[in-house]
């Protein structure tokens, strides 16, 4: 009986061979921090004990959900974090560079074969370059500051098979909101998804990323694409290379195989209030909405602002909807900016932010009032996720948005 | 001790909303628990009260915000069909002891009900309720009062040794 990659991943680290299910302390390459679980994590790193965190260089600290600080509250804490950074020696990203799921793979800090945590659900994402990459909360991560280990009931793996090429104007966000639908919020709960076959294969990064990031979303603990020669172009020029050649084995255990083809797949949208819920944007269309978001780690990258733009064309959005774009990191506002992207959405009206997380978790700014409707390319819609639990919030991809930001209301962009 | 009966999927959003995670201390978080959601919640709630729940209780974002939100409000247990992984994780650390118990539905709200941690049983109105036995090495934290007393203790840990379930 063969391994899964994750349990490849885990015996790697371990010198002895592990399985789903075993729970073992196991020693981590990276962690994450950040401004709203960054000081809680320290505060009990320190009331365990901790002096000195187990390695500097392999943790990373940044500031996204409040940025700029939009309270003395949150000022405070960026004031604190800052402190901890320098006392630490640890690299501090500051409000400089954009959402930490984002930063992270850029700057090289999660590569294939790697255990990475972070203290944010979305940490999954990291899957895309091939690591094992789970949320924490804060109290663990005080603990793996101070010991650079962490307990891990390895996961059994749910293998997600998916053929086919995208349609015209259908992407990965509208795949990983269908497969949510059909494996339902808690389907993968404490499980690995492992994305994989040809639609995967030929994915860019960028697609990947979408897929893994949403993982959660399923109750997963992490999700993976096996790394490959896409992944090894990605890792190249950020910092460190990655040499390690790492995948399941054919005759590997799985807790479920599922397949998935995306050839007739519609766009799809994702209805309040939980993940999902997602439909086919044909039985939504006309719906109208407030505010439309284009950004997150889910979809804030160049790929996504590009799709958004290229339905965009030359039309402006709709004058009665507030259309909010935020790239996800400062490399990715830079490479749209390049390309006139960015030009082109202050022109039709929209409302470019600084690389942060934006409306998305619901307490910076951008918030809705009771009744307003969000069309969002982030990655939750949640009673309550973006302000008011009386509005409502539906999930896209970046087309879909951008074609629901001309009109005003929920629009196939396949009919822009 | 009464409970507080919740459905399905209560994402820790619900549990506290994002914009309440400047803050840190339990009271002040338990202050704005299931603000939006159940507004009687945060002024109602009563030392020792329990959460009732169903499928996927907390799941959503990592923020340990919403264990420590109910831990200000007086809960010890959340009983619930089952967890979200991050959450589960969060409230045993945080000292909040998550009881998977298949029959949750079955238990009735706002009902005066006791939790035989021994038996591993909840009664109400002279019914009981089976909970599942929860892992030893979490029950090890519990019992430490949570993971930050459970690791002051501890100098350095001894890696890719296999712990008890």
């Amino acid at each position: 009986m063969g391994s899964t990659i994750v349990e490849k991943i885990f015996s790697s680290k371990c010198r002895h061979p592990v399985r789903a299910g075993e729970v073992v302390m196991a020693p981590v390459d990276g962690a994450m921090i950040h401004d709203i679980t960054g000081p809680l994590a320290i505060r009990n790193f320190f009331e365990m004990g901790g002096t000195k965190v187990f390695d500097p260089e392999k943790v990373i600290l940044l500031f996204d959900h409040q940025v700029p600080a939009d309270s003395i509250d949150a000022a405070e804490h960026h004031v604190f974090m800052r402190k901890f950074a320098r006392d630490q020696g640890i690299h501090n990203y500051d409000i400089h560079e954009g959402i930490c799921h984002q930063v992270a793979l850029e700057k090289g800090r999660a590569g294939p074969g790697e255990i990475i945590v972070g203290a944010d659900s979305h940490t999954c994402m990291y899957g895309a370059a091939g690591a094992f990459a789970t949320g924490i909360g804060s109290t663990d991560m005080g603990f793996v500051l101070k010991f650079g280990a962490l307990y891990f009931r390895v996961p059994e793996t749910i293998q997600i098979g998916v053929s086919g090429a995208f349609p015209w104007r259908v992407g990965p966000k509208d795949l990983i909101l269908s497969i949510a639908k059909d494996i339902g919020a808690d389907g993968a709960t404490y499980q690995a998804m492992e994305f994989t076959g040809e639609t995967f294969s030929s994915m860019p990064m960028n697609g990947r990323m979408t897929c893994c990031n949403m993982a959660i979303e399923m109750g997963a603990k992490a999700g993976i694409v096996p790394p490959d020669a896409i992944t090894y172009e990605y890792m190249q020029g950020r910092g460190r290379s990655y040499t390690v050649s790492i995948g399941s084995d054919h005759d590997a255990r799985y807790a479920d195989k599922r397949r998935y083809d995306v050839t007739d797949l519609s766009p799809q949208v994702a209805v309040p209030h939980n993940v999902d819920l997602s439909v086919d944007v044909q039985n939504v269309a006309g719906t109208p909405v407030d505010q439309v978001f284009i950004g997150s780690c889910t979809n804030g990258r160049f790929e996504d602002l590009a799709e958004a733009a290229e339905v965009l064309g030359d039309k402006r959005f709709d004058a009665s909807t507030r259309v909010i774009i935020i790239p996800a990191s400062r490399e990715e506002y830079l490479k749209s900016l390049q390309a006139g992207l960015i030009e082109r959405f202050v022109k039709a009206g929209g409302l470019v932010e600084a690389p942060c997380c934006g409306p998305c978790m619901g307490g910076a700014f951008g918030l809705l009032a009771p009744g307003e409707v969000s069309l969002s390319t982030s990655n939750r819609n949640f009673r309550g996720r973006q302000g008011s639990a009386e509005a409502s919030v539906y999930l896209c991809s970046p087309a879909t948005a951008a074609a629901s930001a001309v009109y005003g209301e929920i629009t196939d962009p396949r009919e822009v | 001790m009464r409970t507080w009966k919740f459905g399905d999927n209560i994402d820790t959003d619900a549990i506290i909303p994002g914009r309440y995670l400047v803050h840190f201390d339990p009271p002040t978080l338990a202050s704005h628990a299931f603000e939006g959601t159940r507004n009687e919640f945060a002024g109602e709630v009563s030392q020792g009260d329990i959460i009732i729940a169903g499928r996927n209780f907390g799941c959503g974002s990592s923020r340990e915000h919403a264990p420590l939100a109910l831990v200000g409000a007086g809960i010890r247990y959340v009983v619930a069909e089952s967890f979200a992984r991050i959450f589960y994780r969060n409230a045993v650390n945080v000292g909040l002891l998550p009881l998977v118990c298949p029959d949750a539905g079955s238990i009735p709200d706002r009902e005066v009900c006791g939790v035989d941690l021994e038996a591993m049983l909840i009664t109400c109105k002279g019914r009981s309720y089976t909970v599942e036995p929860v892992p030893g090495f979490m029950l090890r934290i519990v019992e430490a009062g949570g993971l930050i007393p459970y690791a002051r203790n501890l100098e350095e840990v001894e890696t890719c040794t296999g712990l008890q379930q």
